[in-house]
């Protein structure tokens, strides 16, 4: 395990590197920062300064060399449109966006994975067909869509909630958090819904297949012949097969929902890293956009090294230091 | 090993009795009828035989009698009695309790049996502290005595292992000990040892016959190797097509059949030393469940059919110390020796053919023709 270990870790190594040369290689072809950052009527002098002062006159290779060595240390530039450093701007805004995202996928969780285990016991029954259409519903409405229905609702006509921003917040050293005030809270509802909604769909209809398919296997069917009751059969056994390959896909949705928050935030005025993606993208600001950009990708890498390491804690048959030298 | 126990003919002290079974799967082109009318009984300590084709609804039967079928599956007709009771229409919670304690079942693939995450110990224990009331301990306990029961060596490590570490004969003894754990009267074995290797599956029958004998459980063993129903079994039962043709002890069915069909099946089994050039088949394939021919369900195979099985389903019949579902036997004194019937029959098909080729054939067994080659 430990050299399987090793060995994705340095996947995660080479993934990591090529990512940043995509990131690195958006200085220059997304047009020239110094014409971005000095006004129109700048000496040649006045750019020259600058793109020394920037580094930008270097060799290529070193520069790519320098901003990976930044990069690894947390040091991503200073931002085109703040001037401000990026990681201070990123470290302001993630709590925002990780809050957000744990909501949607706790409600992910609880609403999804009961609805599809309950739809797969009772495929038959008429609420296993309603969340079945409701499923499409859900799954073909563009989120956007639901997120404006939503505010249209609940902020407009009823004034239940707020239709955007985070409410009031409290810091926890440099943690700003949501979840200690009202406001804060009922702030998180609606976008948590919106952004949890699709990954609900999602998780039913994938634990629905899969476990369909596991209750008609053979070891299910034998562990009805042996007289276990309906749970233990239902709970004990299908369900921790129905999950191995469900995990795997909630592992890399969970990234995806970090990474695609960006149209929940825009909705929502959401203050996370997906706003100021957003705000980056539109007054292209490299630094922010290249740094979002290798974050996202840290976040899926160490999900899937995460989902690995599940694989190997639930799945017997994949854990050699177990197995004694017989019959394999 | 069939000294003791013949058909079992009266209707009281029988283990197992099954009365009559129909089992439909109503499907969007109508009804089909995978079992039609089987009657079976077991009695205690017995090892019954059902073999036939595939398809021909041995499996089915064996899930029927378990109450495991599955939808849009359903017993149609027919009464299910085990040690006494009805058991056919009990509901689901008690029909659960009985399964594993009083019935229990052994399945075709022990490579597919045991749930990969849970170690062999754990499906072990968790059987047996289902059906009794035993402490985890003395479930452990009694899990490590039957891993020995089934020849498993060193229990008391290999426990602790996950089924992906054991062999498929050892998985299929884990299966054997994970049936056998608590005691059944009845043991189901669904093709045991079809899934294994040759070498393999004359230990695993002669590890069920054992245990068996020792814990008194009767067995009704579903093949389709007429090897194993000759060395194991007391009884057999032949089907065909969902019905049953032929029922009789063991020795009876396969020296001396009374059915056609069973002489088929005997018939084809080949014997080392011969030196043949092709094997001896039934010729033609079982009927789909959709088109069962009217009368007896085996006639457009049978060499021996006559216009009444085309149009008459045959009824059982008693015939030696069996019973059989042929027309062949109507009205014949039971104690017939089989082959001088069929001889008889065979010679009596031959000088009708001869008249039939002096004069010219009427036109109706132009519609026949093809069954009698």
């Amino acid at each position: 395990m430990l050299s399987f270990l090793i060995r994705r870790l340095g996947q995660s190594m080479l993934v990591m590197l090529a990512v940043a040369l995509l990131a690195f290689s958006m200085f220059r072809f997304v047009g020239d920062p110094v014409t971005n950052m000095l006004s129109q009527d700048a000496s040649v002098e006045e750019r020259e300064q600058l793109r020394d002062s920037l580094g930008l006159s270097e060799p290529l290779y070193v520069q790519f060399s320098t901003f990976v060595v930044q990069a690894a240390q947390g040091d991503f530039g200073i931002s085109y449109r703040n001037q401000r450093p990026v990681s201070e701007l990123i470290a302001e805004r993630m709590p925002a966006t990780l809050e957000l995202v744990a909501v949607a996928f706790i409600i992910s969780l609880l609403v999804g994975v009961p609805m599809g285990v309950y739809s797969a016991l009772k495929s038959h029954s008429w609420l296993s067909h309603v969340f079945q259409t409701l499923s499409l519903v859900g799954i073909s409405l563009p989120t956007f869509v639901t997120g404006i229905l939503l505010i249209l609702t609940f902020s407009v006509t009823l004034n239940w909630l707020p239709s955007f921003g985070r409410g009031e917040v409290v810091n926890i050293g440099w943690w700003s958090t949501g979840l200690l005030t009202a406001s804060g809270l009922k702030s998180l509802i609606l976008p948590g819904i919106m952004l949890g909604l699709f990954q609900v769909t999602l998780i039913m209809r994938l634990v629905r297949a899969e476990m369909m398919e596991v209750l008609r296997t053979d070891y299910i069917r034998f562990a009805r012949a042996r007289g276990l009751s309906n749970r233990a059969v239902n709970f004990g056994h299908a369900l921790k097969n129905t999950l191995m390959p469900v995990i795997t896909i909630i592992g890399l949705q969970l990234g995806a929902m970090i990474a695609f928050a960006i149209i929940t935030e825009t909705v929502f005025q959401w203050p996370g890293m997906g706003f100021l993606f957003i705000q980056a993208v539109s007054f292209v600001d490299i630094p922010v956009m290249s740094a979002y950009l290798l974050l996202v990708s840290l976040i899926f890498v160490v999900i899937n090294i995460i989902v690995d390491m599940l694989y190997f804690l639930l799945d017997p048959r994949l854990c050699a230091d177990r197995g004694t030298a017989n019959s394999h | 090993m069939n000294n003791n126990k013949t058909d079992g003919g009266t209707d009281s002290g029988a283990l197992l009795d099954v009365k009559d079974l129909r089992i439909e799967f109503p499907t969007r082109r109508g009804i089909l009828t995978a079992i039609d009318g089987v009657s079976l009984r077991l009695n205690s300590g017995e090892i019954l035989g059902v073999v036939g084709e595939s398809g021909a609804g041995k499996s089915l039967t064996g899930t029927a009698i378990t109450g495991l079928l599955e939808r849009p599956g359903r017993i149609a007709g027919g009464e299910i009695h085990f040690n006494g009771q009805r058991i056919d229409n009990l509901p689901a919670e008690a029909m659960r309790k009985l399964r594993g304690k009083q019935i229990g079942s052994i399945f075709q693939d022990p490579l597919t049996s045991l749930n990969p995450l849970y170690s062999v110990g754990r499906q072990l224990i968790e059987t047996i502290r289902t059906h009794t009331d035993l402490t985890p301990r003395q479930a452990r306990a009694r899990a490590i005595e039957m891993l020995t029961q089934v020849g498993i060596p060193a229990p008391e490590q290999r426990i602790d292992q996950y089924p992906h570490q054991f062999s498929g004969g050892m998985r299929q003894r884990v299966v054997i000990a994970l049936a056998l754990c608590v005691n059944p009267k009845l043991v189901i074995a669904d093709e045991p040892t079809t899934a294994l290797d040759v070498s393999v599956q004359a230990q695993i029958i002669e590890l069920l016959k054992q245990l068996c004998r020792e814990h008194g459980s009767a067995v009704m063993l579903v093949t389709h190797d007429m090897g194993v129903i000759a060395e194991t079994c007391d009884r057999v039962a032949v089907m065909y097509a969902g019905r049953l043709v032929e029922v009789g002890p063991v020795q009876e069915v396969v020296k001396q059949a009374r059915h056609p069909y069973t002489r088929g099946l005997m018939g084809s089994i080949p014997k080392l030393g011969d030196e043949v050039e092709h094997l001896v088949q039934i010729d033609g394939a079982m009927p789909r469940l959709s088109h069962i021919p009217k009368g007896c369900a085996f006639n457009p195979r049978c060499p021996y059919a006559t216009a009444r099985c085309r149009e008459e389903k045959p009824e059982f019949a008693q015939a030696g110390q069996g019973e059989v579902a042929c027309w062949l036997w109507d009205g014949v004194n039971p104690a017939t020796d089989p082959d001088t019937l069929f001889a008889e029959v065979s010679q009596a098909q031959r000088a009708k053919k001869q008249m039939n080729a002096v004069r010219p054939a009427p036109k109706t067994s132009v519609q026949n023709c093809g069954q009698e080659v």
